[in-house]
């Protein structure tokens, strides 16, 4: 596996569905190249960082439109637009 | 609190209002931030939205449960954006090929050591812990994720930023299993690159 190969199946790898044998094939390659161990753990710096840009919901606001909407839905009435 | 979708399935067949609302409350957010990708006013993305929820209500009947109720919702929603989006005149690209690393930092064929790497990334274990979890780091971080295209877009927010299952973004959104890996692949590489490029100068270059 050269470097550039692994850094197009590196998905795979961490997503923990690459078959054995390239598993082993890949960390193979970990074990003698330092730039992708480097690069390696970017990606998993990068994921990490993704992740914080995970918020608490602020409270949506339930339009009264669907409100509505349930509330015909629940006497039985047909609903508009479907 | 409901929590299981037999739970919440059961209490919307009664007619239990404030399970609808908590439904709704609970998806809302994400809906419109979905839809939003797809449309080309947030006006037009509420709509979308609120017909999703028709769509919902008049559905519930024939909800199976194969998929779950989240993922079920959200391949209304998305099935519903989709249209909106094309009778707008918009159309949703494919991703196309891009490699994770620009070609040119690896050496070219010919060479002995042809695709490996022609000087390594540099290492950002030395930059300060917090350095990548900045304000001004997750603001650019953010800005890149919004300019991916559509599907690669949507995977990394469900995936990463919503923590969602590989399973449920494929029920959402209608893919398999291995497009959404190519489309994850692409998001995350490509968010990899912004971050590497923003924070090279502060590095030592060995």
């Amino acid at each position: 596996m050269t470097c550039q190969e692994l850094t197009e199946v590196l998905t795979d790898y961490l997503e923990g569905v690459m078959p054995p044998e390239d598993v082993a094939r890949l960390e193979a390659h970990l074990e003698l190249c330092e730039g992708c161990v480097t690069y390696v753990d970017q990606m998993r710096e990068t994921i990490r960082t993704v992740r914080a840009l995970r918020v608490e919901e602020v409270e949506a606001t339930v339009p009264d439109d669907v409100v509505e909407a349930f509330r015909a839905w629940k006497r039985g009435e047909p609903l508009p637009g479907t | 609190m409901i929590t299981s979708d037999e739970q919440i399935l059961a209490a919307l067949k009664r007619g239990d209002e404030a399970a609808f609302i908590q439904l709704v409350e609970l998806h809302q957010t994400l809906m419109l931030r979905i839809a939003r990708r797809y449309v080309r006013s947030s006006a037009v993305a509420e709509e979308v939205v609120q017909e999703t929820w028709l769509g919902v209500l008049n559905g519930l009947e024939r909800f199976e449960g194969r998929a779950s109720l989240k993922t079920w919702i959200f391949r209304i929603l998305t099935n519903r954006a989709i249209s909106r989006a094309e009778r707008e005149g918009r159309t949703i690209p494919l991703s196309e090929f891009e490699p994770a690393v620009d070609p040119d930092r690896f050496r070219s064929e010919g060479d002995p050591y042809a695709g490996g790497w022609k000087a390594f990334p540099a290492s950002w274990d030395a930059l300060p812990e917090e350095r990548l979890l900045a304000r001004e780091t997750l603001a650019l971080v953010g800005e890149a994720i919004a300019k991916l295209p559509e599907r690669q877009h949507l995977v990394i927010l469900m995936r990463d930023i919503e923590g969602w299952s590989a399973g449920e973004v494929c029920e959402a959104l209608e893919i398999s299993e291995a497009n959404q890996r190519v489309l994850l692949h692409r998001a995350r590489s490509k968010v990899r690159r912004v971050l590497e490029s923003y924070l090279e100068p502060e590095l030592v270059l060995t």
